[in-house]
Formats: C-alpha cells, sequence, structure tokens
C-alpha cells in the first residue's frame, strides 16, 4: 500500500541540456530518417531553430540523471515489482536541440485497485525552458503489483 | 509531411508505419538512447532471475515509435497532445505495426487560443494483432 499523503509531494527541479549528439542517436535506435531529427540545415529550412525533440524525447531528458528511479525508492515502490501503466505529454512549445529544460515533479495522485493487489502512482512533471516558458507537461502512472 | 488534417473525415485510413522485427540491437540501442538502462530490457541473465523467460522491450520503445507515425502525418510542432496506455509487453521477434485514425474535430478550444484541434486514436499491434499501446494525440490543424 502506498501512502496517500505522498500526494503533492514535490521534488527538486532538474536542469538537462538537449544536446544534438543524443538527438540523433535516439533517431537511429528508434529508425528515425526524417532528416529534420538528424540533419541541422534540414531542421532550420523547415522554421525548426535546431533539430526539434521527437515527441517521447521528453521523457528521455527527465530521466537523464545520476538515478532515475530514486523517486520510485523514496515513495516506498519495489522496483522489480513495478510496471509503467501510462505516460502522456502535453506539448506548449517545440523545444530544440540546444535548449535547457528543467524538469519539476510532483506526486499527483495515489489510489488502489483491486483491494490493494494493484497501487497506483502518478506523477507529473512540469518542463520549462531556459527563458522560463513552459514547454510542456509530462504525465507517468506507475502500477506496483503486489500480489 | 503532408497530410490536410481539415479534410480527413472520421474513419478514413491514414498512413501505418510497419516496423522490422524487435531483435536485441533494437533493444541495446534504445536503452542507450532512451536512458531507460533497466537490465531486463537488456540483460538475458537478469530478465530470467526476475521471473522471464527472455529480455523484452522498453515500453517507451513501441511509444517513440508511435511518435515516428505521428510526425510522418505532421511536423512535430503541429502536436499538442500524446498519450499511451502499456497494454501487453513487446517482445523479442514482434513485429509491429503502428496506426491510428481521426475520431474527433475540436474547433476553438478556448484553452488553446482558439486553434482547430483532432483528436486521434492510436495504436500499436504486432503482426499476431495482439494490443501493445492504445492511445491518443492531439493535433493542431
Amino acid at each position: 500500500m502506498i501512502d496517500k499523503a505522498l500526494i503533492g509531494k514535490t521534488f527538486p527541479p532538474y536542469a538537462v541540456a538537449a544536446e544534438k549528439g543524443r538527438l540523433r542517436f535516439f533517431a537511429k535506435a528508434i529508425g528515425e530518417t526524417d532528416p529534420i531529427f538528424v540533419d541541422e540545415v534540414a531542421a532550420r529550412a523547415a522554421g525548426y531553430r535546431s533539430l526539434p525533440l521527437p515527441p517521447t524525447f521528453l521523457f528521455t531528458m527527465e530521466i537523464d540523471r545520476p538515478d532515475p528511479l530514486a523517486w520510485f525508492y523514496e515513495v516506498g515502490l519495489d522496483l522489480p515489482k513495478v510496471l509503467h501503466g501510462e505516460q502522456s505529454f502535453t506539448y506548449y512549445m517545440q523545444a530544440c536541440a540546444g535548449d535547457v529544460l528543467t524538469f519539476a515533479s510532483r506526486i499527483v495522485d495515489v489510489y488502489d485497485k483491486k483491494n490493494g493487489a494493484l497501487d497506483f502512482i502518478v506523477k507529473e512533471t512540469r518542463v520549462t525552458d531556459q527563458t522560463g516558458s513552459h514547454v510542456a507537461d509530462l504525465r507517468s502512472v506507475i502500477v506496483q503489483r503486489n500480489r | 509531411m503532408g497530410i490536410d488534417f481539415a479534410s480527413v473525415k472520421a474513419d478514413q485510413p491514414l498512413p501505418e508505419l510497419k516496423l522490422p522485427p524487435i531483435n536485441r540491437t533494437t533493444l541495446a540501442l534504445f536503452a542507450g538512447a532512451s536512458g531507460d538502462h533497466n537490465p531486463i530490457h537488456i540483460d538475458i541473465d537478469f530478465a530470467r532471475k526476475a521471473g522471464m523467460d527472455d529480455v523484452f522491450a522498453q515500453g517507451m520503445l513501441p511509444m517513440a515509435y508511435l511518435g515516428r507515425l505521428l510526425t510522418t502525418w505532421v511536423s512535430p510542432q503541429r502536436l499538442r497532445g500524446f498519450s499511451a496506455r502499456f497494454a501487453g509487453i513487446t517482445h523479442l521477434g514482434d513485429e509491429l505495426t503502428c496506426s491510428g485514425r481521426i475520431v474527433e474535430q475540436i474547433d476553438h478550444d478556448g484553452e488553446r487560443n482558439g486553434e482547430r484541434l483532432g483528436k486521434f486514436e492510436i495504436q500499436v499491434v504486432n503482426q499476431s494483432g495482439e494490443v501493445k499501446i492504445t492511445g491518443e494525440a492531439l493535433i493542431a490543424f
């Protein structure tokens, strides 16, 4: 059982830069060949400041920290029992290579189903850029199977 | 990137994205590139100790493929929302297909500066039709 008192808990904001090399590696790993994601000239010609972030890359940046699973332990999740149930993104601005994004997360919900057999914890993350502009919101639903 | 979504009708088929079979190299590259270093996706010894028969794909891999589908439809800056429910594990050898259809046109969304938006149902299935992801995308026309 995850403590419902965790609802509202915030985590220290974390800043990370969107790097061109990492974006090209990500494109390669998912078989993305559209030149706007790998070739800065093509990206600029398409109206972007630099390589645009592909839709799920903000999740990669969110976990790009020394111990991305530290928050699991902090809220009492047991890693081998944990599943990524849902993930969503709401976009307000297009982030591009060179942006330095800050990820600020908080726990927004804790609930259980099937008489406690499944615990759910929902984390929302607000993403802002180097100018303070709101870039996106991320929402992760993590499921723990207790039996 | 050139679908005129303003003229797309409900249930009109949209281009799909078919992926090559998932192999161990796919998972190793995605582990490094995505930053998900959970050994259950790349180390068969660890996966077996955890009670699995073999390694299996990171959930964010098929979601990234869905993202590729969306950016073949529209340029990334027109995406307003993208959500996925992970419905099943993607295994080695799975041949995934990403697809979707428009379900609703939303005119003058007050929270979005009067933008005209399309709501799309999207999914990832394997070669047997097993659903791996069901999701939704919100696109500005």
